[in-house]
């Protein structure tokens, strides 16, 4: 079977420093993948090769057996790669609602089938606020949220864009225990419904509750690639990563 | 209110400015009158760019100035071409070098787009003072017809009216703009691009659609100076005027909507009339670059803003 | 036309020197824009406030023009503290609204340019000195000491300064804050002092730039606009940060401008610095020396 995505030998450098050396990384569909590693290891950067904020230099990747290589990132977006960044980037100026018409009216109506039009624009997007627990707050601004709010607000407008892939960037950092038991049981929701989730965290807890199969990448390279509790165990990645 | 009749209300209004205008029958009030409204045409088309999507032309004298020599142009080439026509060429031909501009620099950061707009108010100065055709330095001259065509008596009450016209479309293009997708978009782009992108917005394709746009309704709105002032050299076509009065008007009356510039062009372009005829014309001058940056220290929302308040 | 080697050398070597000028003009945009990232289109307006000290400091007080500048170093490196200090409070300590700060500075250059004509009026102003008209002869070669002079001491800035931040502790302080500002932070440095200084220091420069603007040319008002293409296309395409690769980018343009000038006529000038920043945006966007 075909991978869902398929990254092959990427590789990023900044000027003199190289921040992503040859990842193979593929991801199935409907799977629940976690991805760890120590801060500066290049998680980021590989999501944003993957999603075509950056450009990589070498190697591919390819999603739904079609190469991305060189496209740009909404182009991706409407063949259904979604992303959540790490500091949650709301549109300051609209309000929620707004924030989430903004994937529904550039990718869900892009694709053509199954656009949506008009007064049921608005209902899918309090819909959407609904499903994260945010629907009283519809109409205010994102200023007038709180750190966990953000976070979920984030997460719906990536969902908004109806992604088959959703990569989730430290989504939970700074959160409370219950905070990020409500994110994890969203992503869970989520890939239910059939989304493939990749979950970046340094969260051990969430991780481990969310993953099908987890690898870790440290200093650009990946290190491990397998069943949680296998790699959680493997003693490279206990020591670049996991200490005692 | 919807949108047509939103454009209807604005030609009611229009043709009762009008119409007051020519039963008031004063030469003077028709020259000041056609200021202001040109500079809500200038200051709307800037908006369009720089405050609904975020990316800041300084080169506003460029784009107006290739619609007033394009009119020179054609005025030589030929002398019956009827006005409105002219006017549409003046805002194709600037919206082409917008489109140029654009994709030369819009893939990189707003502020080096910004940068390049001012070299290219440069530039184009350079090259319209080196063109003999249009009288280079020395400028050239382009006789206002006697009698208005269509609606009789004074021409200028006839340039007035074709400027009421624009002032109409424009206004009701940037007001449709703001409740459309489009807008959205653009928004979106303003408040955060990589967002933006990220969440399936054409980034570029929009950007290059609001210069385009911006930069064709300035030459549109440059295109009837010759008529008006009669007399067009570089120094004047280019003054850095029209620059400041463009952006500092829409940024005192308000960025986030259409009646920002209005409410920026009335009352600065007001303030300035009453400065000159009562101080000086130097004066004047220097009141809508004070003004804007006091503004933007103090009340970065605006005129409009400030009434606006919180959600 | 006929064009001997003579006249193309000589001006190559006149561009040479007029590059070392144009260093002089964006010696100051390299630190605002190159290391601070703030972007003050209205550092030709301080020039020209520099050329117009240097023009009342030698018709009424008779003293060299430089001396004038030099003397004048103080007031313009407090001027541009406090321009940094309202342009922090309003627009650096809120959201970043680029939008907002980029009119702030359109402003004060517009407000500058305007009030210098209410003041001195558009007519062109010179100053005199010794060393304005005579030339150097060596050889084949004309050095006009107008233009010698004002390289000299172009160059004499972009050493001291670049010495100043390579050696001083204030000086890494401005490479540090430039790089990483969280990280001076943590070593409990103020970065905001510290980026005020450093663009008091760029505004500074502007006074002497403006001497040497003055020497080589009669200034009006208006011709501040003609520089700002020039300065930011010679940042970028040096590359931001590099303030070699700003002198490199400055004597190119300065060279290619005098060639353009020679073989096709003065009035086209202006218009070479354009096309090197497009050129430069289009190709290479980092310059030639840049991080």
């Amino acid at each position: 079977m075909t991978a869902l995505l398929q990254v092959e030998g990427l590789g990023k450098r900044f000027g003199g420093f190289v921040a992503l050396d040859g990842i193979e990384l593929e991801v199935r569909d409907g799977e629940r993948l976690g991805l760890i590693g120590p801060n500066g290891s290049g998680k980021s950067t590989l999501v944003n090769c993957i999603c075509g904020t950056l450009r990589h230099e070498m190697g591919s990747v390819r999603f739904a057996g079609e190469a991305m290589d060189g496209l740009p990132a909404h182009e991706r977006t409407h063949r259904g790669l979604a992303r959540s960044f790490q500091l949650p980037r709301p549109f300051a100026s609209l309000s929620l609602a707004e924030n989430l018409r903004i994937p529904i009216l550039y990718t869900v109506n892009a694709r053509g089938a199954g656009a949506i039009a008009g007064a049921a624009i608005d209902v899918r997007c309090r819909d959407l606020l609904g499903e994260v627990g945010l629907a009283e707050k519809a109409d205010r601004l994102p200023r007038d949220l709180t750190q966990i709010e953000m976070r979920k607000l984030e997460l719906a407008r990536a969902m908004a864009a109806q992604p088959k892939l959703l990569i989730a960037d430290e989504a939970m950092a700074g959160l409370s225990h219950t905070e990020v038991d409500e994110i994890v049981t969203l992503l869970i929701r989520l890939n239910g419904q059939g989304v493939t989730v990749i979950m970046i965290e340094h969260i051990m807890r969430a991780v481990m509750d969310f993953s099908q199969r987890l690898a870790v990448l440290v200093a650009g390279k990946k290190i491990a690639d397998g069943a949680p509790r296998d790699v959680v165990r493997d003693p490279e990645v206990v020591r670049a990563y996991l200490g005692e | 209110m919807r949108g047509a009749p939103f454009t209807l209300v604005l030609i009611a209004v229009a043709a009762v400015i009008f119409g007051l205008a020519r039963w008031l029958d004063n030469s003077y009030a028709f020259f000041a009158a056609y200021v202001v409204v040109q500079y809500i045409v200038l200051g709307t088309a800037w908006n369009i760019l720089g405050g609904y999507t975020g990316y800041v032309n300084f080169g506003i004298t460029a784009f107006f100035a290739i619609g007033a020599y394009s009119t020179v142009v054609l005025h030589k080439l030929v002398p019956a071409l009827p006005l409105p026509v002219m006017i549409v060429v003046g805002g194709v031909v600037a919206g082409i070098v917008g489109l140029g501009t654009g994709y030369l620099t819009l893939r990189l950061r707003g502020v080096f787009f910004s940068i390049a707009t001012l070299a290219l108010a440069v530039v184009v100065q350079t090259l319209i003072t080196n063109w003999d055709f249009v009288g280079g330095a020395r400028g050239a001259y382009v006789l206002r017809p006697r009698y208005a065509p269509l609606i009789g008596g004074e021409y200028m009450q006839y340039l007035f009216l074709i400027m009421l016209g624009l002032c109409v479309l424009v206004l009701a293009t940037a007001r449709a703009i703001e409740r459309s997708a489009l807008g959205f978009g653009f928004a979106a782009i303003r408040d955060d691009e990589a967002a933006a992108e990220a969440s399936g917005v054409p980034t570029l394709r929009l950007k290059l659609m609001a210069t385009a746009l911006s930069g064709g309704f300035m030459g549109m709105a440059g295109a009837p100076l010759p008529f008006y002032v009669t007399y067009l050299d570089p120094a004047s076509g280019f003054s850095l005027n029209y620059a400041v009065n463009a952006i500092a008007m829409p940024l005192i009356g308000g960025t986030s909507s259409w009646l920002g510039p209005v409410v920026g062009a009335v009352l600065v372009g007001g303030l300035q009339e009453y400065l000159r005829v009562t101080i000086s014309s130097a004066v004047n001058v220097l009141v809508a670059g004070v003004l804007m940056v006091v503004f933007v220290i103090v009340a970065p929302q605006g005129i409009v803003g400030l009434f606006q308040r919180k959600r | 036309m006929d064009v001997s080697f003579d006249l193309l050398m000589n001006a190559v070597i006149s561009g040479l020197l007029l590059g070392g000028f144009y260093a002089a003009v964006s010696i100051g945009v390299a630190i605002s824009f190159g290391m601070l990232d703030i972007v003050n289109i209205a550092h030709p307006a301080f020039i020209l406030l520099g050329s117009y000290v240097a023009y009342i400091g030698n018709t009424v007080f008779g003293i060299d023009p430089i001396l004038a500048a030099v003397i004048a170093l103080p007031a313009f490196y407090v001027l541009g503290m406090a321009v940094y200090q309202v342009y922090y409070v309003a627009f650096e300590r809120r959201d970043n609204q680029s939008l907002r700060g980029l009119s702030f500075f359109f402003g004060l250059l517009f407000i500058t340019e305007v009030t210098l004509v209410l003041i001195f009026g558009v007519d062109y102003r010179s100053v005199e000195a010794r060393y304005i008209g005579p030339s150097l002869h060596l050889g084949l070669f004309d050095l006009p000491l107008r233009l010698l002079v004002p390289f000299l001491v172009s160059m004499a800035m972009a050493i001291g300064l670049q010495v100043f931040l390579s050696r001083s502790f204030l000086g890494r302080a401005i490479q540090a804050v430039a790089q990483d500002q969280l990280a001076l932070r943590l070593m409990a440095a103020n970065p905001v002092r510290i980026k005020r200084i450093a663009f008091g220091l760029s505004i500074a420069t502007a006074a002497l730039a403006g001497a040497t603007l003055i020497i080589i040319q009669p200034v009006e008002p208006s011709i501040g606009r003609e520089y700002i293409g020039r300065v930011f296309a010679i940042c970028v395409l040096g590359g931001l940060g590099s303030f070699a690769g700003m002198v490199i980018a400055a004597m190119t343009l300065g060279i290619v401008e005098t060639l353009t000038s020679t073989l096709f006529g003065p009035s086209w000038a202006p218009a070479v610095s354009f096309g090197v920043l497009l050129v430069t945006l289009a190709v290479r966007p980092s310059g030639i020396l840049g991080r």
